[in-house]
């Protein structure tokens, strides 16, 4: 339980938000090419990370607006919040 | 050799004040090498060293546990055990884990209070009451005794129930699987414990492993907290904490880690003679021994491996219990705590070999791995011995997020999650 910064919206409690998971995984350019190894990876394959993640939530309560976080999973602790469509920050 | 337990050494004991009883398990350094390694030290990591030194001969093994042994989920879940899945390969696996429940206590000569005092699973809407009865009838065909409830049989067999219509989510019926019921989840841990101990196995406490060594394609050994241990088998059980061990042996897998809530309340009385589960509403409770009633909340939808979740969760699952159960509006809740759990896509378990020789994975329970202690212990011991999966664990293979043949259980069975 933690208060997430909406870039939208400012602080607001965790339980508006959704949980999108893993940030950064991007959806294959050439579907019809893929093997079935490659559909693995990219549907079912997660890091699940202890320690920094990135990954995406959804202000699904509120402003119904995407964004990316990086956070300890360890803690959870938040250490950054970024806009959708944004690189991943350098740790 | 360890001294039988029994009524007779409870009463020779009594004459020495209880000071003078021998230890359940030794606390060794660990070898050299081993022939196989178990990492974790849960029910299933225990039971797996238990069937491999008794059933395969393998008695220069070790369990390395970073904490203390049963500490994690075993010692945290809701302790009910069922078979009631749906699909052909959940019920073989889950029906051959409750067999091997019912004649635990006199294997282990541990008194793991086996209670079969049923479970019954809800039906709050239309299709509740279709797939629980779709369920029934492949439960039967299976061979797994199951039974359809109307609203009243439901009251009857637990009359506390509020089976009012005019309720935000009434009970339209239930099912009942007789033969389910609870266990005491240390004893689990302990009794396969004392019983691996017996035939030799080494069960190392505080014991983080920190790498797995690979030569190429092949394990060669494990880097811990207490040295590196050389072995050719590693058997990975590590529930949340699957991915981080994957990791370091340059492996991923489909699991997300997030934080499952249960709580216990002050005892009372015994009012609650068996265990009710209700997925629609996500609330299942059962009473222990000691008149606590067990409540099992869900999972948060984010991944964390802080041991801790949402307050709304647990106010959500309580909000269900009130209404189901309005008797128990003035409990007071004693003690609320998390644990990780592994979840995969397909809510399925995998118990495999992996692309790397002599590394095995036994993960992905997620909400629901303590009934299948006994069983997953069992099969998985079988993988790791003949480099192979016995026949009930073979669908439960990492290749199938590969091959699509999925074991769909989500929301299909009773899983609650």
């Amino acid at each position: 339980m933690f208060i997430i910064n909406c870039p939208f919206c400012g602080e607001r409690d965790q339980s508006e938000f959704k949980a999108g998971g893993e940030a950064h995984i991007e959806r294959p350019k050439q579907p019809t090419e893929l093997s079935d190894d490659e559909w693995a990876e990219y549907l079912f394959m997660r890091k699940n990370i202890k320690g920094v993640q990135f990954e995406r939530w959804n202000h699904a309560h509120g402003c119904r607006k995407w964004f990316n976080m990086a956070r300890d999973t360890s803690n959870d602790e938040i250490k950054l919040i970024y806009k959708m469509g944004e690189k991943p920050p350098l740790k | 050799m360890k001294n039988k337990y029994s009524i007779f050494s409870l009463i020779k004991n009594a004459f020495s004040y209880h000071e003078n009883w021998q230890k359940a398990w030794k606390d060794p350094t660990p070898k050299k090498e081993y022939d196989a390694i178990i990492v974790g030290g849960g029910g299933h990591g225990l039971a797996t060293a238990y069937y491999l030194a008794k059933k395969h001969n393998m008695k220069n093994i070790a369990v390395v546990e970073k904490s203390w042994i049963g500490g994690g989920n075993t010692g945290r879940n809701t302790t009910i055990i069922r078979s009631n899945y749906l699909w052909d390969a959940s019920a073989g696996l889950y029906d051959h884990a409750l067999k091997i429940w019912e004649g635990l206590s006199q294997e282990l000569n541990y008194n793991v209070m086996f209670s079969q005092r049923g479970v019954m699973n809800l039906a709050h809407n239309l299709q509740d009451v279709r797939d629980l009865k779709r369920r029934t009838h492949a439960n039967r065909l299976n061979g797994i005794d199951a039974f359809y409830l109307s609203t009243e049989e439901v009251k009857k067999f637990c009359p506390i129930i509020n089976t009012s219509p005019d309720i935000r989510y009434p009970v339209l019926g239930g099912t009942l699987q007789k033969r389910a019921g609870t266990a005491r989840h240390d004893a689990v841990a302990w009794g396969y414990a004392r019983g691996a101990d017996e035939m030799g196995v080494d069960i190392i406490q505080n014991c983080e492993v920190k790498g797995i060594k690979r030569n190429g394609d092949e394990v060669e050994g494990i880097e811990t907290t207490k040295g590196f241990i050389k072995t050719k088998k590693v058997g990975v059980v590590a529930a949340g904490h699957s991915s981080v061990i994957a990791g370091m042996a340059g492996l991923r897998l489909p699991l997300e880690s997030k934080p499952l809530q249960a709580l216990v309340s002050e005892p009372v009385k015994p009012i609650i003679d068996t265990v009710v589960m209700s997925n629609a509403v996500h609330a299942y409770v059962s009473q222990s021994d000691k008149g606590e009633l067990v409540i099992g909340a869900g999972t948060d939808d984010y991944i964390s491996y802080s041991q801790k979740g949402s307050h709304q969760i647990v106010e959500g699952t309580l909000n269900a219990i009130l209404e189901l159960y309005p008797i128990f509006s003035r409990m007071r809740m004693l003690r609320q705590w998390g644990g990780i759990v592994d979840i995969c896509p397909d809510a399925s378990p995998i118990i495999s070999k992996t692309s790397v020789k002599g590394l095995y994975f036994n993960c992905g329970w997620g909400t629901g791995g303590f009934k299948a202690t006994p069983g997953s212990g069992d099969l998985f011991a079988h993988t790791i011995a003949n480099d192979e999966p016995h026949k009930l664990n073979a669908a439960f293979n990492l290749n199938r997020f590969i091959s699509g043949d999925l074991v769909d259980e989500h929301g299909a069975a009773a899983v609650a999650h």
